[in-house]
């Protein structure tokens, strides 16, 4: 599953269509599935998170059935989708970020953006190699969990899970352009450590991770619509409750491409710059 | 030369004094990254606002949640928050214990003559955790002042002593599951369950969880002590579980059991650290 | 009188091993199996051996950070393991590879935290720093922010850090690791100094058997948690680390190169292995073989300590490493 999930990136990339970067993705796959320890307990974490705030979101549909257009069934399920995506998608940062920090502490990157592979389109595949094993794991496994422990309602029909599935695989690439972004601070500020915490905090928030967009009001809501983080949890789950089906389901995979994409290209001329930084400083 | 003296208090005075000094090398650290430290202050304290945010935007679409106010409920959010982030502040570093044994500096800690928990737990100190505190002391301000309760003088000295209780019952907690990376170096994450997830569920009202949950909270890990039961006498509520009087007034005594347990732990773990040196 | 006393001292791991994809074993490993010895008061021991020989066990063990599987220790007349913060103020150590001082801080700060945490009286931290300055020529550095400095200043800086509270025994783990010529020779006259002016004790662990020439009177060598020889400098010669080696490589495959004080140990085509004395310098050598054959290139090889403990349970002190 993990494996085709890369596939659908990689034709979607321009110049990522390369058996380097299909490797690379593998290897970082195999690598975080080493952390067994890890993974158990990060899936323990996201477990008892589902089941906090289920309780809390259950306790309010309580007070106001149908509330945004879910009811409370949904609303559950919706957390639990919310908790399956948190790593995944990394919507609290890390993954690559983690690795990209060690090397600027080491004082490598400099070596790194020399190196004849591409320095975004690397790390854009070790990120979608560990979402990948991370789907597989911390993503299903709380999701499991929280359907043995609460009523969930999630499709049966595999056409639904193949359109969640891509929906899933956009809201990472979304996520790994906000994500190097805050991370190529670095190259300026020695120390990327308050944008990182920043963008954790925003991504939070605004992604729909704590709260389903739907419940923000008025203004806040439509600025939560039109900001990239809603493709990173919102949205997918969207496609999973099949909230957008047809015409509606191709425009959010066109929300999600196009901040992608822009996402992407503002990190490549983020890159451009830290690179002429680099050679001005010598190093 | 002055050697530390052998009394409890002495060596207790002893490893509070070395964590202020290695807390103050980890403050002039982070100043040499104004621009970065600055900016994570100001996250950090963002971050916890939009915490509280969720909390009033639920309250947006209701006036009760089970069967709690939002004055109520922001007392729990608040003293729950301070809590924790007093914890935090004073021993959240110990988390990072798995990867102080990878990398070897626990090794170093062991060979300095300061106790090791207290340096591991000054480690890595950032004042931006300073960032939760400000914010929860804040939210406990307007909760103080927006709740419907008649002030006596029982319950405004059980304010700052479930304050006290709190934070030593999450230090504790802190402190005895980072053991667990003794054996299970990777296992970080745990200890936010426990910590991060147990501060989440004292956030909300005990009503809006399911009864062997908030039983658990009580005769498993100690939550509850923390705010839900001292609460129930602060705010004049019943108890959803229909407990004894007597455990609302319990939580010194249950903060004084987390801190023997989580000390035991401590020793069993460094102890087994260093006869097997994983 | 002995400041380390070591008596049959064993240290147990249990390791676990991969077996298949899901199945894990475990086996017992004997990273320290029956050590013994014993190190004078103002002594400087060298502790040599292969990775993974039980190098750093043992020094865990004297430090106090692991507890041993069995035997008797004894650090300054104190067991490690039962009395590890006591003795810590009686112990210095360094690691070559990892530095104790401050990252982000001026080096000063990271002396003056040693003080606090070490409680040293003022006027012995004062004088102690200022001979550390002056030996190994910080002044110029006490400002400034460690991860400034290159590896040999970083170096001289974790020295000074270990001794500003007067330990009575010192560890040292490669020490010279990755430094510079100049570097290294800075280190070990500071470490001489301190060993004999101050009768520091020091054990020595190093790949690096310059080191162990230039410091030390006295050499152990572990090997599989044992010790295979300790005995003076001397003894290591005789039995092996007494050549060093001269690769040639000449234009074409020649006959054996013929010099006199030299013995080709290796031929390979146009490649020769020619061993010569370790305290003979290399030059005249090379000097002679450009000026007689068609040299293309060249690399001299010092003794490596694997091929010292080959040859010790080899017993032959004439045998010629691997290449």
């Amino acid at each position: 599953m993990g494996r085709v999930r890369v596939r659908v990136i990689v034709d979607k990339g321009t110049s990522v269509f390369d058996g380097v970067y299909l490797s690379v993705a593998r290897g970082a796959f195999r690598r975080y599935s080493t952390y067994r320890a890890a993974t158990v307990a990060g899936t323990v974490t996201n477990t008892v998170f589902g089941m906090i705030l289920a309780s809390t979101m259950l306790a309010l549909w309580r007070a106001r059935p149908g509330l945004g257009g879910y009811d409370a069934a949904q609303a559950v399920t919706y957390i639990w989708i919310s908790q399956g995506l948190l790593v995944t998608v990394a919507v609290w940062g890390g993954g690559f970020q983690d690795d990209l920090q060690a090397r600027f502490r080491s004082g490598d990157i400099a070596v790194d953006l020399y190196r004849p592979v591409d320095f975004q389109g690397w790390w854009l595949a070790t990120d979608l190699g560990r979402a990948g094993y991370q789907l597989l794991t911390r993503g299903a496994l709380p999701m499991l969990a929280g359907a043995a422990l609460f009523d969930l309602v999630l499709p049966g029909d595999p056409l639904v899970w193949a359109e969640f599935l891509l929906a899933v695989a956009l809201a990472v690439v979304v996520s790994f352009g906000l994500r190097f972004l805050a991370s190529i601070t670095g190259f300026w500020l020695h120390d990327s450590d308050g944008v990182r915490a920043a963008m954790a905090v925003v991504s939070m928030f605004f992604s729909g991770m704590l709260l389903p967009l739907a419940l923000f009001p008025g203004a806040l809501g439509e600025l939560a619509r039109v900001l990239p983080f809603s493709a990173m949890v919102q949205l997918p789950a969207d496609v999973l409750l099949q909230r957008r089906t047809g015409t509606a389901l191709l425009g959010l995979y066109g929300f999600q491409l196009a901040w992608g994409a822009a996402l992407l290209a503002l990190g490549r001329a983020g890159q451009t710059l830290a690179v002429r930084r680099v050679v001005v400083q010598g190093g | 030369m002055a050697e530390p003296g052998r009394g409890t208090a002495a060596r207790a005075g002893w490893a509070v004094r070395s964590w202020w000094l290695i807390t103050g090398m980890w403050i002039r650290s982070t100043m040499a990254y104004r621009a970065s430290f600055a900016l994570s202050l100001a996250a950090n304290t963002l971050i916890t606002f939009l915490d509280f945010a969720v909390l009033l935007l639920m309250f947006a679409h209701t006036r009760q949640l089970a069967g709690w106010t939002l004055a109520e409920t922001g007392f729990l959010y608040a003293t729950s928050s301070v809590a924790l982030g007093a914890a935090n502040v004073l021993v959240g570093s110990v988390g990072g214990l798995g990867e102080r044994v990878r990398s070897g500096s626990l090794d170093t800690m062991l060979i300095r003559p300061a106790p090791a928990l207290a340096q591991l737990a000054a480690e890595r100190f950032s004042l931006r955790r300073l960032g939760r505190l400000v914010q929860a002391f804040a939210v406990l301000g307007w909760s103080l002042t927006a709740l419907d309760v008649h002030w006596s003088w029982d319950r405004v000295l059980m304010v700052p002593a479930l304050l006290l209780c709190g934070t030593v019952i999450f230090c504790a907690l802190f402190v005895g599951c980072s053991c667990v990376q003794f054996w299970w170096g990777e296992a970080a994450e745990l200890q936010n369950a426990v910590t991060y997830g147990g501060a989440t569920v004292l956030q909300y009202p005990p009503t809006v969880f399911a009864k062997e949950l908030v039983a658990g909270t009580v005769f498993g890990v100690p939550l509850a002590f923390v705010n839900w039961l001292p609460a129930l006498h602060v705010l004049g509520r019943t108890d959803p579980l229909g407990l004894p009087a007597a455990f609302r007034f319990a939580s010194p005594l249950a903060a004084a059991l987390c801190v023997l347990a989580a000390g035991l732990a401590w020793r069993a773990g460094l102890r087994a650290y260093r006869s097997t040196g994983s | 009188m002995a400041v380390i006393e070591v008596e049959d001292v064993r240290r147990s791991f249990t390791v676990r091993t991969k077996e298949g994809r899901w199945r894990r074993g475990k086996r017992e490993v004997r990273a320290v199996d029956g050590l013994s010895f014993t190190v004078a008061e103002g002594e400087c021991v060298g502790y040599i051996g292969p990775n993974g020989a039980g190098k750093s066990t043992t020094v865990k063990m004297l430090t106090g950070i692991l507890v041993p599987s069995g035997g008797r220790l004894r650090v300054a007349g104190v067991d490690p393991a039962a009395r590890r913060a006591e003795l810590a103020r009686r112990i210095g150590v360094v690691f070559g590879q990892r530095t104790t001082l401050w990252w982000d801080l001026p080096l000063r700060d990271s002396y003056e935290l040693a003080r606090r945490i070490y409680r040293i009286p003022d006027a012995r931290y004062r004088a102690n720093l200022d001979r550390c300055v002056e030996l190994l020529d910080l002044a110029a550095l006490l400002d400034t922010p460690v991860r400034q400095l290159s590896l040999g200043q970083r170096m001289r800086g974790d020295l000074a850090a270990a001794l500003l509270h007067d330990p009575s025994v010192l560890y040292l783990d490669e020490p010279t690791i990755g430094l510079d010529t100049v570097s290294k020779a800075k280190v070990r006259a500071f470490l001489r100094e301190t060993n004999r002016e101050r009768r520091t004790t020091v054990l020595l662990t190093t790949h690096d058997l310059t080191d162990i020439e230039q410091l030390c009177g006295r050499v152990m060598v572990i090997d599989h948690g044992r010790l295979v020889l300790d005995g003076p400098l001397e003894r290591l010669h005789e039995i092996g680390g007494s050549e060093r080696t001269l690769v040639v490589d000449l234009a074409e495959a020649h006959p054996p190169i013929d010099l006199p004080g030299v013995r080709v140990a290796r031929t390979e085509g146009p490649r020769q292995w020619l061993a010569f004395p370790a305290r003979q310098s290399a030059a005249p050598i090379v000097a002679a073989v450009a000026e007689r054959y068609p040299l293309v290139d060249l690399s001299v090889r010092e003794p490596a300590i694997e091929d010292v403990i080959s040859r010790i349970y080899a017993g032959d002190p004439a045998a010629v490493p691997a290449p």
